[in-house]
């Protein structure tokens, strides 16, 4: 017998809360590509004074979640808190980039723009539809739509890479274009950031979905973590 | 207890948090003796109108001692002995000007086991309305049907009104009860562990149940299933060897304890 409980609801409010939230992210990301192709310097500083509403929402669902675990949920029910805080922190970590992004399009907008072409646009949007992809996986508890998504992480690492030789020639050629191109290098790396973001969260897609963890698991795992781990090896 | 975040009543006056709901029951230095025996403490708290207050605490801590004395259901038994006051609506229910019977109208409690009348589902609502006068059968039909509802109860028993309350389930009989409990609208509900003998979904369903019924009663609920005080209840207090202990907003208790001596019971290392 299926009834509708309180808990339900309350479980419900902490969903909505996280979409608010991932709104909120996702619209940082378009503003912050948006003021670096419009080279809107104005925007780009509305990106940044936004992401302390992005950082006081992953307080709430924090706050939240703690909430409702003292209530002892089981199964799905707990699932769905774990990955509530976790879908919150990457989601706070992608307000962070865009914050990143837009902070070099403000300098960049006060520079000459480069006389070059980068797969910029097409990686951001790329990374979009990540983020969005596994949103919506999360809203539909879509585990294939979810799976599907984790290997175009892949392309948008392909593309960071891409766009790192780009400029790097460019420099080799302009050293007068260094700064420009560090600061392109510094959006890329960030957009890159964003997909491993998305990847999280549609790996918690799958956890929620079927209890099943696959980060880590070398098919698919936890792009951010890979690329934290990159970091950490000596040079 | 000067951390407590609630209207407790004390000598010196406490702030009260934005929000928090008037005092309905006041309880003053109380102090209760089975014999020589001191089953209560000094204990001093208020408890807001419509709201759960949850009582938690080991056996024999007085939980269940304190619930009681919100409707005298002590003085049922011998050599109990109370200093200090509880107050209702700002009234002394201990004075002697209150009339007992009057005050369990107003003040109704549900029992650990359920137990129902050897009568009709349907008698059982009525019964404590007919003790009360009203008999125009109109009057009662609607009543048992608003209380039963009220309950949830009323789908599962509407065509067999006339069948005996002790052919219901478990759960049915204890939300039977709440119906008879609530029948003659009292102000307040006093529930001693209602959920304790019940299977996960009867419990379910009387936990969903109080979480209705607080935005018409005060309940006050007794229970040793701390996550069903997290579940149900707006406020805990915790009691140990007749003193309150610690009293405060339910998430905190349980997320955030002040005292150290909550926090070993809420995590299970005494108790």
């Amino acid at each position: 017998m299926a009834i509708q409980t309180h808990f339900e609801k309350e479980l419900s409010d902490l969903k909505e809360t996280l979409l608010t939230m991932a709104s909120h992210s996702e619209a940082a990301v378009k503003n912050a590509v948006e003021a670096l192709t419009n080279r809107d310097y104005d925007l780009a500083q509305r990106v940044r004074e936004d992401d302390t509403v992005i950082d006081k929402f992953e307080l709430e669902v924090d706050e939240m979640a703690i909430h409702l675990l003292a209530k002892a949920p089981l199964a799905s029910n707990l699932r769905l808190i774990m990955v509530a805080t976790k879908i919150s922190q990457n989601l706070e970590r992608v307000g962070d980039e865009a914050s990143k992004i837009s902070n070099r399009a403000r300098d960049l907008a006060q520079e000459a723009p480069l006389k070059l072409s980068l797969d910029i646009p097409r990686m951001s949007n790329l990374v979009l539809q990540m983020l969005k992809g596994a949103l919506d996986a999360f809203v539909n508890q879509d585990p294939s739509a979810a799976r599907a998504l984790i290997p175009r992480d892949k392309e948008v690492d392909a593309l960071n890479k891409q766009i790192y030789r780009d400029l790097s020639n460019h420099m080799m050629h302009d050293p007068e274009t260094i700064t420009r191109c560090l600061n392109l290098m510094i959006v890329a790396k960030s957009l890159e950031r964003i997909g491993d973001h998305a990847t999280n969260v549609a790996e918690e897609v799958v956890y929620l979905c079927e209890a099943q963890d696959i980060r880590h698991t070398g098919k698919g795992g936890s792009a951010a973590l890979q690329t934290e781990m990159e970091h950490k090896r000596p040079v | 207890m000067a951390e407590t975040t609630l209207p407790k009543i004390t000598v010196a006056p406490v702030t009260q948090p934005a929000g928090t709901p008037a005092n309905l029951i006041a309880v003053q230095n109380l102090s209760l003796f089975y014999g020589t025996a001191q089953a209560l403490k000094n204990i001093s708290l208020g408890i807001g109108e419509k709201v759960v207050t949850a009582f938690i605490g080991p056996s024999g801590c007085g939980k269940s001692t304190l619930l009681r004395c919100f409707n005298r259901m002590n003085d049922l038994i011998d050599n109990v002995r109370i200093q200090g006051a509880v107050k209702i609506a700002e009234q002394d229910i201990y004075s002697h000007q209150v009339d007992v019977i009057e005050l369990r109208k107003r003040v109704g409690m549900v029992f650990q086991k359920s137990n129902p009348f050897p009568k009709s589902i349907y008698e059982n609502v009525a019964y404590g309305l007919r003790l009360q006068g009203v008999s125009r059968n109109s009057e009662l039909s609607a009543a048992v049907e608003e209380s039963l509802r009220q309950a949830a109860l009323w789908d599962e028993v509407k065509d067999r009104l006339h069948t005996s309350g002790l052919g219901l389930s478990g759960g049915q009989q204890q939300r039977l009860c709440i119906a008879r409990a609530i029948a003659i609208k009292p102000e307040i509900i006093l529930m001693d562990e209602p959920a304790s003998a019940l299977d996960p979904l009867a419990t379910t369903r009387i936990e969903e149940l109080i979480l209705d019924l607080k935005k018409d009663f005060t309940i006050v609920i007794v229970t040793h299933n701390m996550q069903q005080a997290a579940r149900i209840s707006d406020f805990t207090a915790f009691f140990y060897l007749g003193e309150l202990i610690e009293y405060g907003v339910t998430s905190k208790i349980f997320t955030n304890p002040a005292k150290k001596q909550t926090e070993d019971y809420v995590t299970g290392r005494f108790g």
